[in-house]
């Protein structure tokens, strides 16, 4: 598609051929940089999925458990005993900046460090069902949280990949071919005019050697 | 500091209750929007939100909405009655997205 609005001189053709160069070479690049994101991309997809079939089962097993508990103590005993949690988790996060995607990394903090604090309540009145039950789930909870910086991390590559996706193929197919029909176009039509000029010069020297024969 | 929330049902969130998270108990999935419209727009105090998995299929809109942004992580946890397989559905979804095909599937 020539555009209609291009003037054919030199300039333009100068510009042009400019503009050419910077979308090859952005081209290039790009295509790169999907390469990459998309060889991180599926690792990581391979790694949440490992991690999301694990939290299933340890999420399944503990929530089993629960229920076991449940059956044996009254559920206004279980309420009470989990009514005030002793234990808090604090998360941190930072950013990791995988080829110019940021992406969260979490870390977390319990405020007790000792692993029985996770049972808010006194044994005496409570079943041995409940704190097997709040173990599984203290276990799957490691794996739930890099579940989330996983799973966070492979949607912002997916946006990222889409993004990337969509400028490579507009270079490939819309910019790069439309700068060389044009960078054609000019080209074409400069060698017209030169000839015209060429072909004109020439004329005017046979009807000035004429004039001169004429006047002897 | 920042927290995690937890957003399901009573008896799924209870646990997690024990574990130091902060829990978030709904009975239906107009309130779950409630409460997560809550967690995520009025603070920025949580960092990851686990959602039961029963309660995500109207709150898509909110869920899809939170996928281009780094903060927060919605990720969708198994409800008691086991997995409806939601998350890999998620999964799957970021994999068309980002290739263009899905190229799980033959696996």
């Amino acid at each position: 598609m020539a555009s209609t609005t291009i003037t054919p001189t030199r300039m333009v053709l100068k510009q042009l051929k400019g503009r050419l160069k910077t979308a090859r070479r952005g081209h290039k690049l790009m295509k790169d940089k999907r390469d990459e994101l998309m060889r991180r991309f599926l690792e990581i997809v391979r790694v949440n999925k490992e991690l999301r079939e694990r939290v299933e089962e340890g999420l399944t097993n503990a929530f089993a458990a629960q229920q076991v508990a449940s059956s044996v103590m009254s559920p206004e005993m279980l309420e009470q005993a989990l009514l005030y949690p002793r234990q808090s988790v604090e998360l941190d996060m930072k950013f990791k900046n995988i080829m110019s995607v940021n992406v969260p990394e979490y870390s977390f903090r319990t405020k007790n460090n000792d692993p029985s604090e996770i049972y808010p309540y006194g044994f005496a009145q409570t079943s041995g069902e409940l704190d097997d039950a709040l173990d599984a789930l203290a276990k799957v909870f490691q794996d739930m949280l890099e579940l989330a910086q996983v799973e966070k991390t492979m949607q912002l590559l997916a946006e990222e990949i889409e993004k990337t996706r969509r400028r490579v193929n507009a270079l490939e197919y819309v910019m790069i071919p439309e700068l060389e029909e044009n960078i054609k176009y000019i080209s074409m039509k400069l060698e017209e005019n030169e000839n015209a000029t060429k072909v004109r010069l020439l004329k005017v020297k046979e009807m000035v050697l004429q004039n001169a024969h004429d006047f002897k | 500091m920042l927290k995690i929330a937890v957003i399901g049902g009573h008896e799924t969130v209870m646990g997690f209750k024990a574990l130091g998270l902060d829990a978030f108990p709904v009975s239906d999935p107009a309130e779950a929007k409630k409460t997560l419209r809550s967690v995520t727009r009025e603070s920025e105090d949580y960092a990851i939100i686990y959602l039961e998995e029963n309660l995500a299929e109207p709150l898509k809109a909110e869920i899809d909405k939170s996928k281009d942004s780094p903060t927060p992580a919605i990720i969708l946890i198994p409800g008691r009655e086991g997995s409806l397989g939601l998350g890999l559905t998620a999964l799957n979804e970021a994999v068309e997205r980002a290739v263009g095909t899905n190229i799980l599937e033959n696996n």
